[in-house]
């Protein structure tokens, strides 16, 4: 009998958010929403909500109301092709996803088939946040684009920042134990042993993927090891569960890290972590920018209190999408990729700039300190990151040939 | 000398109870594709039949052997793993035996897997029962869960193995891309794997298996070794096993190491125990409901694992038969006398139950849209309920008052009749 | 050297958190013959009141209401759950317990959200007590190492110096003869599944700010504790304690340790660059009590210290 009840008031409930849903364009949003890495799926879907609020106030995607769907997908590469599936079966065209390379790269792997096998039903995924070079390299595919600067890219900003400092011998790169952790790595003793020769890599260590959850051996071994700077790549989770060991443990080196902005971070960090924590990304909260940011910035935090503005690449992002469908003159995905190759934008933070040949954008990116003294503070704990002129990479310097032979298809 | 062939069913049992159930089945199977389903009912359709299979594989571990398992995942997941390196064995087409394997087929693959893991794994495990057994199964699990991690050339790391099912040289004129050919491969396998797991059944050794369960030392008298009747009975619970992950293969074109883990495996003893393990057809409503409520309720209830979990204890306290106990319960009143006396109290339980459980809908609904924290409200057929609308409470208290007043009464009734 | 001391310091304290997590469990289990799968949802039961109770008070009215309000959620469990299921069997009752497991993880995170809550360590405790080759050390650890050996010895006294200590002891090995001599033995095992659940609540609040309180912690200790139960052996603290320090050291112990197969085992040919040979040690710790389980029960049915076969 629970079962005729539950199914009833199931059929209601979908019956009533049926209605609302004419005459809009969806973005399927799928990541983590639960979990270990849910905060930081949480932080990117709220983004993508504001984000395309501004374009709905703008009068939409060529006057269609523009939606974020949010998909559970646990962090999991099947669980994202059953959500996938299912956005697919919702008449959805447009997939954003990013944490997780291992499951972008299943995603890429899925949109391309389905497009192949359902031609004029395409879809398109938009990636701002997995940073596996495959994806712009040997794995480029005609339906991907990606909006965030990739592991070697960002990698070659904190090379030129280690190689700048004289007194740096010893390097320790910790990260986690798979794709996205192993090509961090990579790129680290890479790029390290062609700018500065004569550093030592005293330690090369990988761990579980949102499993550990005392890094105090690990932060053990990197002192014992007398490293004067550590490389991560850690995120989510991982990440603030290590600065909170070294932290307590008394580490002193300075530690680059690629999401020490993550959700959680400041707070578990505090005031010990101050210019001892770096960040390499393409936003920066108090590096001096125009007004219309400054006011982009306030309203979303005024939106959503709990969060800090964070994901800027979402709203380049969703902004390329709209402008792309503009310049289409519809919301076919087909039409719209094509749109999107080579389309340039001049943001707050400097030009912007979707490479045609491998659907990889060209940014500028900052290597941002955590500090005490700031304008606008993360977390409400007093403290946020920083960055002046000199911390700042041009898009070009960080800008990597590709190997990439896109496949596209007859227009 | 006694005769006992007046107890053997006669023909017409037999056919009725044993042949018409396949051909209704098959039937039901057939007609699907005329009331043109859309593509998510056809997704649906293909995960419910993959897990017929595993959870009917499950079964004849817990049901028909009485062997408690935590680990049935890993031979589902070993089983997928095969078909799909085998499919990107044709894909690759290096070697001719493979390049002329249909992908239809592959679920043969996955079978033979699962009876190779059954049979590597199951002689350990084999010669303990009851709890030790399923501690063992559980070690056994996490083993090899955390293997799927270290053995990339296997499990393919976090991020998988993946194939494309559209290689090889086409079965029946199925190219295996649309759904809809998936669909006809789906079904053939379900029919072909709940018919094998039947006929499994009614061997010597499916009835051994249950002997086995009921009185081991029994079993030792009358010559035969418990351990060994397990034994194969897990190797081909194994193989079950394997033939659904090598549907899910096809169906997913995706394999990671999770699906070897312990979520899976609790799944499936879910869906096993809340369909009945006391009937062949007790875990395939299990199945089939279990898949609905997962893809299905999951999008209008974030909470549908805590009713999930609601209704599990439920049936272990209250209905250890299952789903398919409760339903047969109900057809059996009509056999005997005083059914109506008898249905009017079922009746009168369970509206006093949906009664208690809508208040438990209500309680759950606003509860989970507060802690969500986006502001969003309840609002069932229009109504506003939340945290802080009295209404809410008021309806959450009443139904839970009504529903308990009714049971009360019911009960009662029953003691009197008693 | 100071790979080894760490390690040492650190493997103690989680084998400690483990043994009061799984010693609730061994007392459960030898008396009643119920492997609770929930046990440790009750843990996380623990570090969850601790941290609300917290934002109301303070930390040290969490660690002692924390552990009495699970203890009492246990104890209702048990009259009004697991006493119904218990003439269907034991595989009814593991079922069941299953399935509480399955429903505490969703009320908690109805109640507290799915991400971690920000449980943290009392600021009293916040410091760095020692420093030890470049390394400092917290002292909410050492704290940790307090609380569990005062709760050591107060179980030791209680079991071994009370009546009532005695009777429990005696209906873990004769359960029917503490019946016949007119002890009320529902009641005595509601008290000790009560009082083990407890003590896993305690284990939540001291464990839940030393690690991470989130709604998967269930999960990540469940099977754990199980291990050190079978592995110490049935009706046998002290074999739990052991196994718990056991697993704890080794757990510590393999993260430390940089050695592969091929190190090892390279004499045999083994390359580095192979898949098994490039398997590093510290990636097999949590991989070890999973081994020990399936090793003990089919080597030694009986435990490490237990008297008779699971």
């Amino acid at each position: 009998m629970k079962l005729v009840k539950s199914a009833a008031l199931a059929a209601a409930m979908g019956f009533a958010a049926m209605g609302a849903s004419a005459e809009t364009v969806k973005i399927a949003f799928i990541d983590p929403l639960s979990g270990p890495f849910g905060p930081t799926g949480d932080a990117g879907f709220k983004q993508f909500k504001h984000a395309a609020a501004e374009v709905n106030a703008a009068g939409g995607m060529n006057g269609m109301e523009l939606e974020i769907v949010p998909f559970d997908n646990k962090v999991s590469p099947k669980e994202s092709l059953v959500q996938l599936q299912k956005a697919i079966d919702r008449g959805i065209r447009f997939i954003a996803q990013g944490n997780g390379s291992s499951v972008a790269s299943a995603i890429i792997d899925a949109v391309n088939k389905h497009n192949k096998r359902n031609p004029g039903d395409e879809i398109l995924f938009l990636n701002y946040a997995a940073v596996d070079p495959a994806f712009t390299n040997d794995k480029c595919s005609f339906w991907h684009f990606r909006f965030d600067s990739h592991v070697d890219m960002k990698m070659s900003a904190a090379t030129d920042w280690i190689a700048d400092r004289d007194e740096i011998e010893k390097v320790y790169v910790i990260g986690q134990d798979y794709s996205f952790g192993k090509a961090v790595a990579d790129a680290a003793v890479g790029q390290l042993a062609e700018k500065r020769p004569d550093i030592d890599i005293v330690g090369n260590e990988l761990h579980p993927l949102g499993r550990v959850k005392d890094f105090t051996p690990y932060i053990q071994k990197i002192i014992s090891s007398d490293a004067d700077a550590v490389i991560t790549g850690n995120w989510g989770a991982d990440m603030v569960l290590l600065v909170k060991a070294a932290i307590d443990s008394g580490l002193e080196a300075p530690i680059l890290t690629y999401y020490g902005g993550s959700l959680g971070a400041a707070t578990a960090m505090g005031e010990a972590a101050v210019g001892q924590v770096r960040q390499i990304s393409e936003f920066v909260e108090n590096y001096p920018t125009t007004d219309a940011q400054i006011a982009r910035i306030e309203d979303f935090e005024e939106t959503y209190p709990e969060n800090d503005y964070y994901f800027h690449r979402v709203y380049n992002a969703v902004h390329f999408l709209d402008r792309a469908a503009e310049k289409a003159g519809s919301n076919d995905p087909v039409g719209i990729a094509f749109a999107l190759e080579g389309m340039t934008h001049d943001g707050p933070y400097g030009k912007v700039t979707m490479r045609a040949e491998d659907h990889q954008v060209l940014q500028d990116l900052f290597v941002s300190t955590f500090s005490a003294d700031v304008e606008r503070d993360v977390e409400d704990t007093g403290l946020g990151w920083t960055a002046s002129d000199a911390d700042r990479i041009e898009a070009s310097a960080t800008a990597p040939p590709t190997t990439c032979e896109m496949d596209r298809p007859s227009r | 000398m006694q005769s006992y062939e007046h107890l053997a069913p006669s023909r017409a049992v037999k056919i009725r109870q044993r042949f018409v159930p396949f051909v209704v089945m098959a039937l039901v199977l057939a007609m699907i594709p005329v009331f043109d389903p859309s593509r998510t009912m056809y997704s649906l359709m293909a995960a419910m039949g993959i897990n017929i299979v595993f959870a009917l594989s499950y079964n004849m571990l817990l049901g028909r052997g009485g062997l408690l398992s935590f680990g049935h995942a890993v031979y589902f997941g070993l089983g997928g793993y095969a078909a799909l390196h085998a499919m990107n064995a044709i894909d690759a087409g290096e070697s001719a035996f493979w390049s002329n394997y249909p992908v239809f087929m592959l679920p043969v693959v996955g079978f033979a897997m699962g009876a190779l893991a059954g049979a590597v794994i199951g002689w350990p495990s084999c010669k303990r029962s009851g709890v030790p057994f399923a501690m063992i199964s559980l070690g056994v699990a996490e083993l090899v869960a955390a293997a799927g991690y270290m053995f990339g050339s296997f499990f393919g790391g976090e991020m998988g193995v993946t194939g494309d099912r559209m290689v090889g040289p086409q079965l029946f004129g199925l190219s295996m891309g649309p759904v809809e050919d998936v669909y006809w491969f789906i079904a053939f396998w379900t029919f072909v794997g709940t018919l094998g797991i039947y006929a499994f059944t009614r061997t010597p050794l499916g009835k051994m298996s249950e002997a086995t369960r009921d009185n081991p030392e029994r079993v030792q008298f009358v010559g035969y070794d418990p351990n060994r009747v397990r034994y194969l009975v897990f190797i081909f619970a194994g193989a079950f096993a394997g033939l659904a992950g090598g549907m899910a293969a096809v169906n997913y074109e995706i394999f990671t190491p999770e699906s070897v883990s312990l979520i899976p495996s609790g799944l499936v003893l879910l869906m096993a125990y809340i369909g009945g393990i006391r009937y062949f057809t007790g875990p395939i409503m299990g199945a089939i409901l279990l898949t609905y409520m997962q893809s299905m309720l999951s999008d209008y209830s974030e909470a549908w694992l805590l009713y999930l979990g609601l209704l599990f204890i439920a049936i272990v306290m209250y209905a250890p038969g299952g789903v398919a106990g409760i339903v047969f319960g109900l057809l059996d009143i009509f056999r005997h006398d005083g059914a109506r006396e008898v249905l009017t109290r079922r009746v009168k339980q369970a509206v006093g139950v949906a009664l208690a459980f809508t208040g438990l809908v209500i309680l759950t609904e606003v509860a989970v849209r507060w802690s969500n924290g986006y502001g969003e409200v309840f609002e069932p057929f229009g109504l506003h309920l939340g945290i802080d609308t009295p209404l809410s409470w008021v309806l959450i208290v009443g139904f839970f008052a009504a529903g308990y007043v009714t049971l009360r009464l019911a009960r009662n009734k029953e003691e009197e009749t008693a | 050297m100071e790979t080894i001391v760490f390690s040492l310091l650190n493997g103690v304290i989680y084998g400690l958190l483990l043994f009061m997590l799984s010693s609730g469990l061994t007392l459960i289990f030898s008396m009643m013959g119920v492997l609770n799968f929930a046990h440790a949802s009750f843990y996380m039961l623990g570090a969850y009141f601790a941290y609300s109770i917290m934002g109301v008070t303070n930390f040290w009215i969490a660690l002692i209401f924390a552990p009495v309000l699970v203890g009492l959620v246990g104890a209702a469990v048990e009259k009004w759950g697991l006493r119904k299921v218990h003439a269907n069997g034991h595989v009814a009752e593991l079922l069941f317990t299953f399935g509480l497991a399955y429903l505490i993880d969703e009320v908690v995170k109805i109640l507290w959200g799915r991400n971690a809550v920000d449980y943290r360590v009392p600021e009293v405790l916040d410091f760095p007590l020692f420093e030890l080759f470049g390394a400092q050390y917290p002292a909410y650890r050492v704290f940790i190492l307090l609380v569990s050996v005062a709760m050591l010895a107060a179980l030791w006294f209680i079991l071994n110096r009370t009546r009532a200590g005695l009777i429990i002891q005696a209906a873990l090995t004769h359960p029917h003869m503490v019946g016949h001599l007119g002890h009320n033995v529902p009641r005595i095992f509601m008290t000790v599944f009560g009082v083990g659940c407890a003590l896993a609540g305690l284990a939540g609040v001291i464990g839940g700010n030393y690690l991470v309180t989130d709604p998967a912690m269930a999960v990540q200790m469940g099977p754990i504790v199980f291990v050190v139960v079978v592995v110490g052996g049935l009706g046998s603290l002290t074999g739990a304690f052991l196994a718990a320090m056991l697993l704890g050291l080794m757990q510590t112990f393999a993260v430390g340790i940089d050695a592969s197969f091929a190190d090892m085992f390279g004499w045999l040919g083994l390359s580095a660059t192979s898949e098994v040979g490039s398997i590093t040690i510290a990636s097999l710790a949590p991989m070890i009590p999973f081994l020990m389980l399936v090793l003990i029960l089919m080597i030694r049915p009986r435990g490490l210290m237990g008297d008779r076969e699971l």
